[in-house]
């Protein structure tokens, strides 16, 4: 072999090696890192898996907000309006976060059907539904129309 | 009356700033092909007609906004009769239609420096650029008369006051940050645009690295800046302290940077020893695009985000098909001019070429794993495929090693030589360097707070091992002057934007290691007479206070903080402000600044009993993460005004003798 031919093959060899690298840490890294959406109705069914890291949404439940009176715990309920979501969390609300707006929480669920937040957004929408939510309802066979007067009739409810 | 007519006024101009774009895109590229200098000659007074007409749209949009005309739907939307004077003027980029003009106003200045400044150049040459220049600005100027007319009337019924600028982006982030990263995106058009001149003409040489160095250092520069300003934005603006994200937009505008940074360092071998052309052309289209992209992802509403203004789906597609038609025609002519006899300039493993290819390398495969994670939940869920998100944790798993990488590399590559270094001179030049970084990384985490942490302790070796080899490397260039000063001056300035550039990425590291693995925080509820105590400060919440701004109303809380080691005090106020026009409430932070440590401090939530959520946080070193951004744009600039660029654009294509020796080497069909 040429030097020249050498360098050439050395060079292909650690391109291989390099990108060979990153592909197996890419893929390993979106496996484990990927959060996936379900809204109460999915949970509800069972179809969210337990102790493992996804995102809920849904419209925080008129009157459901209950704040520890000592530390910063908070205990609030999400709804699709079909069904509910308990959901605890510990910290500071977005500023945005209120009752009859809608949520993202990312978090775990636990075996007894609570789910552990360690992050609350709030999601803001003027359809009075986070788009996630809207979609998911829709697959699991609820138009629109099942919830949406509902959530406009409390949304508007709770603004004025 | 005039007055009332401005918004059509800059209608108007806006569209006379078209049609010139399109004279700009036909004349001077058919020119260039037919060899007619009358042609090429329309490029320039097109780029200047260009500029000059999109500048008086911007004016027109600025003056609706200074007079509150809110007859003009964009004005109406974003501003308030209430909002001080300079957010008015800055609400005009702070939607959608208003920066895509500023985008298409900064385009046209981009492209008026290029034609202004390129005198020395081929003929043909500036036309081609002048010419793409022109296509791209076509787009724009498209997508903003078509589809985001920023001067559309709300007629007959015109509102009363505006609806106002969302209270978050009332800050002086919004003044400084949306320009300085739009001056970043669209620079990199003329690098673009030389990248395709150089293929269409056949002209793919040492002198086209030359003119278009500089280019790319500015843009990049710019990019540097708006980039390390969105940071700093963000993390006083959100309220959350953190300072990165990885929120898609965030990824948006690295992405560009990382290919240009890579750019950068294939331009100085194309320059220096006339390899890695293809390669650098192909880095040059990759930019652009991943800018165009940016755009895209950001004024598409595909994303929801404080960026994402519009949600128009037709936006989106326009700015997706400009995109696909700059990538597709850019990569044909690519793959039907590129080089097609490859120049061999062999090079050995242990060598400043094998270094940078190194570092392309990586940068290409930090950009392709970034951009994965960005895209990789967009294309699912447009394909009906569920929603799905990649959170902090897969960016860090793979960008911390491979930066960690990086870092190995790049203590080496200052003090690498082209073509070939013996192993037992590198050795000898980097063992001392290589000892001290390693001992003073394990060593000054155990001083500064007394106990050992493996990634703090990796940080700095990182950042030492950026540093040290340099600094030798300074002091045996300056070994031979007659003093140190005089060797010292003998180094060109390009030399010396290099250093201050991994001096920049090496105090970025520090700030980064330091803060991501010291900071503490602390979530309280407070009333007044609570005391939190946090990394040797004493906070007291004094009282709550209520007072009226401008255009808000605010809780304000007033803290006393003690610090318990110097005994020295000062007071801290962080507010809850509820903004009139819009009904939002927003976190306005106390920060106490520092060098070593910022003290931050955000009120949460009101808990109705007297006290109110609070985040209190230490931050170490956090500074030194923007600081490090704006040593590396420094030394972007400082390379621009090295006198060798100055005298190529004299003295045009006139090379010396050793290039004109490279140059005849290339083949290009």
């Amino acid at each position: 072999m040429t030097p020249k031919r050498r360098q050439k093959l050395l060079v292909i060899l650690g391109c291989l090696v390099l990108a060979g690298l990153a592909v197996g840490l890419t893929l390993y890294a979106l496996r484990a890192n990927i959060n996936l959406f379900f809204s109460p109705v999915q949970i509800a069914q069972g179809d969210a898996p337990v102790e493992r890291t996804i995102r809920a949404g849904g419209m925080v439940k008129e009157g459901s907000v209950i704040r520890d009176p000592q530390s910063l715990d908070v205990e609030f309920q999400i709804t699709d309006y079909v069904d509910e979501l308990a959901v605890a969390y510990s910290g500071i609300l977005p500023d945005l976060f209120r009752e009859g707006q809608g949520v993202v929480v990312i978090g775990k669920l636990l075996a007894n059907g609570q789910f552990m937040a360690d992050k609350v957004l709030a999601r803001h929408d003027e359809n009075y539904m986070p788009p996630e939510v809207a979609q998911a309802l829709e697959e699991a066979g609820y138009s629109a129309a099942d919830y949406q007067a509902k959530a406009a009739e409390v949304g508007q409810r709770l603004e004025l | 009356m005039l007055i009332k007519m401005i918004p059509e006024l800059g209608h108007f101009a806006l569209i006379i700033a078209l049609l010139m774009a399109v004279v700009q895109t036909i004349m001077p590229l058919a020119g260039a092909t037919t060899r007619r200098p009358l042609w090429m000659a329309y490029g320039h007074p097109m780029a200047v007609g260009q500029f000059l007409f999109i500048a008086l749209a911007y004016l027109c949009l600025t003056t609706s906004y200074a007079v509150d005309d809110f007859s003009v739907a964009n004005v109406a939307n974003n501003s308030n009769s209430l909002l001080p004077w300079y957010y008015k003027l800055s609400a005009v980029w702070g939607n959608h239609e208003g920066s895509v003009l500023l985008w298409s106003l900064m385009l046209a200045g981009w492209g008026y420096a290029a034609s202004r400044f390129s005198a020395g150049l081929p003929r043909d040459m500036i036309a081609r650029v002048q010419g793409i220049m022109g296509f791209i600005s076509v787009g724009f100027l498209l997508f903003i008369l078509l589809t985001s007319n920023p001067f559309a009337r709300l007629l007959p019924n015109v509102p009363h006051d505006g609806a106002d600028l969302n209270p978050l982006l009332q800050d002086v982030g919004l003044i400084v940050h949306p320009p300085m990263l739009y001056m970043g995106y669209v620079g990199f058009s003329v690098v673009f645009a030389f990248a395709i001149a150089a293929l269409l003409g056949g002209r793919l040489d040492a002198a086209w690295t030359r003119w278009a160095r500089p280019w790319t250092n500015i843009a990049w520069a710019f990019l540097t800046v708006g980039i390390a300003l969105g940071s700093w934005w963000a993390y006083y603006e959100l309220g959350w302290g953190g300072w990165w994200f990885w929120d898609p937009v965030e990824n948006a505008s690295l992405l560009p940077w990382l290919t240009g940074t890579a750019l950068i360092h294939s331009l100085a071998v194309t320059e220096k020893r006339g390899s890695f052309k293809s390669w650098t052309v192909l880095l040059a289209i990759f930019t652009f695009s991943l800018s165009l992209m940016g755009t895209f992802l950001v004024r598409s509403g595909v994303l929801t985000s404080v960026h994402a203004f519009a949600n128009d789906p037709s936006r989106g597609l326009f700015i997706l098909v400009l995109l696909a038609i700059t990538v597709t025609l850019s990569l044909g002519i690519f793959a039907l001019r590129a080089p097609r006899v490859s120049h061999h300039v062999s090079f050995s493993w242990l060598s400043r070429d094998a270094l940078l290819l190194v570092n392309n390398i990586l940068l290409v495969i930090m950009t392709v794993t970034i951009l994965l994670g960005t895209l990789y939940p967009l294309i699912l869920d447009s394909l009906g495929l569920g929603k799905i998100s990649v959170g902090p944790p897969y960016f860090n798993a793979l960008f911390v090693p491979l930066t960690v990488i990086m870092c190995i590399f790049m203590g080496l590559g200052p003090v690498a030589r082209w073509k070939r270094m013996a192993p037992r001179e590198v050795i000898g030049k980097l063992w001392l360097a290589g000892g001290a970084a390693l001992t003073l990384g394990v060593v000054l985490p155990l001083i500064y707070r007394g106990e050992w942490n493996l990634w703090a302790s990796l940080g700095i070796v990182a950042a030492l091992w950026i540093v040290l080899p340099m600094m030798r490397d300074l002091v045996d260039k300056t070994r031979h002057g007659t003093t140190r000063l005089a060797g010292l001056r003998k180094l060109s300035l390009a030399y010396w934007g290099m250093v201050l550039g991994h001096l920049g990425i090496a105090v970025t590291i520090v700030g980064v290691a330091v803060v991501s693995n010291y900071a503490s925080e602390r979530t309280v509820r407070m009333a007044p007479g609570t005391t939190v105590e946090i990394a040797g400060y004493r906070f007291t919440m004094n009282e709550l206070v209520s007072r009226r701004g401008a255009n808000f109303i605010a809780d304000t809380a007033v803290l006393d903080v003690h610090n318990i080691d110097s005994g020295r005090h000062f007071q801290m106020r962080p507010e809850k402000r509820f903004y009139l026009a819009t009904g939002m409430p927003m976190t306005q932070v106390a920060l106490r600044p520092g060098l070593l440590r910022d003290l931050y401090v955000a009120m949460g939530e009101d808990l109705k009993d007297g006290s109110w959520a609070m985040r209190i946080q230490y931050k170490p070193f956090v500074r030194w993460l923007w600081l490090g951004g704006l040593l590396m744009a420094l030394g972007g600039v400082l390379a621009i005004i090295d006198k060798r660029y100055r005298r190529t654009q004299a003295a045009g294509h006139a090379q010396p003798a050793s290039r004109q020796h490279i140059e005849a080497q290339e083949v290009t069909p």
